[in-house]
């Protein structure tokens, strides 16, 4: 059976026929042009389809930035299916159609490592429901019980009678089979799949250079559009002088937004020559003069603050720190980061009377469709999204989706499609960064080393703020708070967190781990003092303070052993550790650094132990955790978004590096078997920095406090 | 109008001289694989080769590289068959965003021309490619592996 290329407008208006009822192929492996490849096949259940010649698409609501949802959310149906893994092939699910029909796909925000964690329940029992009316249309085609049918390798056989069928010629009639009310999962014991190597689904494309990133759309008579945004967050555009690019080539129109400038060009070079040629007058706004300096005292002055809001408060932190025979306290600080991703934000987007066509690369195809319609002003079920691979995510590109908003709206102002693509610059400039933050910890230990009281206060800017006012009306913005509240896995038994907010002008987004790099480096470096006051060794304090928990005690086991800590390293070379708990998951490491004369540091080796809760895919695990050490340690090194006049002084990978090549340390993952259902794909991040400074101490006797580490002086006296 | 020989098919395009090879191949002649990452030379997602040599297309004139023989990621491979390099990509499950793997793959297959079994250090000094995922652990296998397979290959009879 073929499978029919439908134009574009006939395959819309297809679906407006079927009243949404009939979902088609979305084959995004073929490039954007062959989104809308349609297939004949007809779906078993909203997240199968079964084609003839024994392909099966599987289709993924959650969206792939490079972290394997392509591969790791189809295994899990493919388990229960009991399909030929090599037959299946990954599909997105359109975001429209999700809409049009009541969320079959469920959330398609991807973020906070829970792509699986929140859909494998359903995924499996997707994989199962389709296993079940498979076989029960064999069983009625052969006229014999079900229960006599069993199904391996998309093979469906009746053994009595030695009858067998595979699931391509069986799968239109099981379109039909009323889908079972009760099913079954199997026993993690029992699977097959799950918790193989399996490879990525989507290298091929990728190695091929296949144009599958919304950056790579290209549309009949599209044009191009450069913007150029203010320089100060919250600043308005006062005026334009167009007179100074109307004469240049391929320049079509200048659009006038709030804080905006687009040029609308023939081509993007065209566009981006003529915005960057344009006289922008800018009002800059109360901000103007705000410098890291000035944000760094507001900050600082929630940490000595009566307006902080309690967290977490055991026992009675006061009374015990009284009590104390040791009293250590530190401040620590870590400023804004950029996301960066490799693809700079860009949306294509073409607006019609009929219809809102957005082509994007969003961690969140929903919101992305809110987004559009909010921007066109069109009923949502006039918008049409088009997810596309993304070039790195990090969470840029899920809760605000800017360059969509933007794009609609300078698709609007012309009648044909439009590609909005960000310079470099702009991407740096204007990112929701990582919010900056500060702590002040304190603990008291007894005459045994024990700590017996702890209080972390932290201070910085809210992420839940700036998203929802709503939320903040309740109180505390707990998500601040990651990783110290009740997920804080050492047992001290008078303890207390508390937040000091302290909002700035410059937009803060999630980042990789969200507040969990920022939390972890305070806490992690802190007990390695403690450790240090105490007189102990790092990793055998860490294990006094677990003995409660035994998941936690079995990871940093895990990772110490493969680490061989307490053995002895070749000349130079420090051991540095710590432990954080994130999304569901625990994270272990270890780091091996060494201190050059002229203050180089080197990252040698990390160890990273993980309990993520069942394994879906080892590989994915190995891979986001190379990712989320490169990540971290990237920012503990280098990363730094610094203000001065209101302004990101950075601009590109000159100003903001990122790790090359070279100083790729060799990582090592640990796999730790446990049950329940984690994520992975930040887990390894908050661990890296305070691991890494850790064995800095141990090597130069300096205890880092504030990152990046490049601001700091580590040469030997 | 400027002449370009692009994976062994000429082309006039009618572009300003200044424009950057990269929009070029992007949006006239449509060699979409070839990626824009920084447009000052820096990241590496842009590399191409010129004449055999990698070269970062987002900051090179148009007019720099006419009557010269360029290749991008879609001519890497010859008669439909994977250049050794993105057969060890593949084999090694290299990318995971992808977004820097075109221009990473062109620089590392220039480098093995160059030096066919590169040490560490040459491949630390020569592949300045910027991965924001932090491919780098199998992106080195992989060159290894990839030297390997070239020297497989050319012992064949």
């Amino acid at each position: 059976m073929s499978r029919a290329r439908l134009d574009r407008r006939a395959f819309l208006a297809s679906v407006a026929a079927a009243g949404g009822s009939l979902v088609l192929g979305f084959d995004i492996q073929l490039g954007p042009r062959a989104t809308h490849a349609a297939t004949s096949a007809r779906e078993i259940t909203a997240w199968i389809v079964i084609e003839p010649n024994e392909t099966v698409i599987i289709r993924v609501a959650k969206s792939e930035m490079g972290q394997g949802s392509f591969t790791a959310l189809p295994m899990l149906v493919a388990e229960e299916l009991e399909c030929d893994w090599s037959k299946v092939k990954a599909e997105f699910a359109p975001p429209h159609e999700n809409r049009k029909r009541d969320r079959v796909w469920g959330n398609m925000s991807t973020g906070a490592s829970r792509s699986i964690s929140t859909s494998q329940n359903e995924l499996r029992r997707a994989g199962a429901t389709a296993r079940v009316m498979l076989i029960a249309a064999a069983a009625a085609q052969w006229k014999v019980p079900a229960a006599e049918c069993t199904a391996a390798q998309g093979v469906i056989s009746h053994r009595p009678s030695g009858r067998s069928i595979t699931y391509g010629r069986i799968a239109a009639a099981a379109a039909d089979i009323a889908p079972p009310t009760q099913i079954d999962l199997k026993a993690p014991k029992d699977w097959k799949l799950i918790g193989t190597r399996q490879t990525r689904r989507d290298v091929p494309d990728k190695i091929a250079g296949k144009p599958i990133y919304a950056i790579d759309v290209q549309l009949p008579n599209m044009l191009y559009a450069a913007i150029v945004q203010c320089p100060v967050f919250k600043g308005t555009l006062k005026s334009v002088d167009e007179s100074k690019i109307s004469g240049m080539k391929g320049v079509r129109r200048v659009v006038k937004f709030a804080d905006t400038v687009a040029v609308i060009g023939d081509t993007w070079w065209q566009a981006q020559r003529a915005a960057q040629a344009l006289p922008v007058n800018w009002d800059f706004g109360e901000n103007a003069s705000v410098s890291s300096s000035i944000i760094r005292a507001h900050v600082r002055s929630g940490l000595t603050a009566t307006d902080a809001r309690i967290g977490r408060n055991d026992g009675d932190v006061e009374r015990a720190l009284a009590h104390a025979v040791k009293r250590i306290e530190a401040d620590y600080e870590v400023p804004f980061l950029a996301h960066a991703t490799m693809e700079p934000q860009n949306c294509t987007a073409h607006v019609t009377a009929d219809l809102v066509e957005v082509w994007a690369p969003t961690q969140d195809g929903e919101t992305a469709l809110a987004i559009a319609a909010d921007a066109a002003g069109a009923p949502p079920s006039k918008v049409v999204i088009h997810r596309m691979m993304l070039g790195g995510g990090f969470g840029r590109r899920g809760i605000f989706q800017d360059f969509v908003r933007q794009a609609v709206l300078i698709a609007k102002v012309v009648d044909q499609p439009v590609k909005l693509v960000w310079t470099r610059e702009e991407d740096i400039r204007h990112d929701f960064y990582r919010p900056v933050a500060m702590a002040r910890l304190v603990a008291g230990l007894d005459a045994s080393g024990t700590p017996i009281a702890w209080t972390i206060r932290t201070a910085g800017q809210s992420i839940i703020a700036a998203v929802s006012a709503r939320v903040m009306q309740f109180g505390v913005d707990r998500n601040f708070l990651q990783g110290l509240l009740e997920d804080m896995p050492y047992d001290v038994p008078n303890y207390r967190v508390d937040f000091a907010m302290r909002n700035t002008h410059v937009p803060v987004g999630v980042w990789r781990s969200v507040n969990h790099s920022q939390n972890a480096f305070f806490k992690e470096s802190f007990v390695d003092q403690m450790a240090f006051a105490a007189g102990a060794d790092p990793y055998l304090f860490r294990r006094k303070l677990l003995a409660r928990r035994p998941r936690e005690l079995a990871v940093l086991d895990a990772a110490a052993t493969r680490a061989g800590w307490g053995t002895s390293l070749l000349e130079g070379m420090f051991r540095g550790i710590a432990l954080h708990n994130s999304q569901s998951s625990i994270c272990a490491q270890v780091v091996e650094a060494s201190v050059a004369g002229d203050g180089k540091v080197r990252v040698h080796r990390v160890i990273s132990a993980i309990d993520a809760g069942h394994v879906v895919n080892p590989l994915t695990i190995e891979m986001q955790t190379e990712s989320a050490v490169v990540f971290a340690l990237t920012a503990a090194l280098y990363g730094e978004i610094t203000i001065k006049d209101g302004r990101v002084e950075q601009g590109n990978f000159h100003d903001y590096p990122m790790l090359p090549l070279a100083e790729m340390p060799r990582v090592e993952t640990v796999i730790v078997p446990g049950d329940g259902w984690g994520g992975i794909g930040e887990t390894a991040v908050p661990p890296l920095a305070p691991a890494l400074c850790n064995a800095l101490f141990a090597a130069t006797g300096k205890r880092i406090r504030s990152l990046p580490l490049k601001n700091h002086n580590l040469r030997s006296a | 109008m400027a002449r370009l020989t692009v994976n062994g098919q000429a082309h006039d395009v009618d572009v300003d001289p200044e424009t950057p090879l990269l929009w070029v191949l992007r949006d006239t002649l449509g060699l979409l694989g070839t990626k824009y990452g920084c447009g000052i030379a820096q990241c590496g997602a842009c590399t191409v080769h010129i004449d055999g040599a990698p070269a970062r297309s987002c900051a090179l004139p148009v007019s720099a590289v006419a009557d010269k023989h360029i290749t991008t990621i879609e001519g890497l491979g010859r008669n439909g068959a994977l250049h050794p390099v993105q057969q060890a990509w593949l084999d090694l499950d290299v990318p995971q965003c992808g977004y820097c793997q075109s221009g990473m793959m062109m620089a590392v297959a220039a480098l093995l021309e160059e030096k066919p079994h590169p040490s560490d250090a040459e491949i630390d000094a020569a592949i300045t490619n910027i991965c924001r995922c932090g491919t780098y652990q199998r992106i080195r296998a992989a060159i290894h592996a990839a030297a390997g397979r070239r020297v497989s290959r050319a012992r064949l009879p």
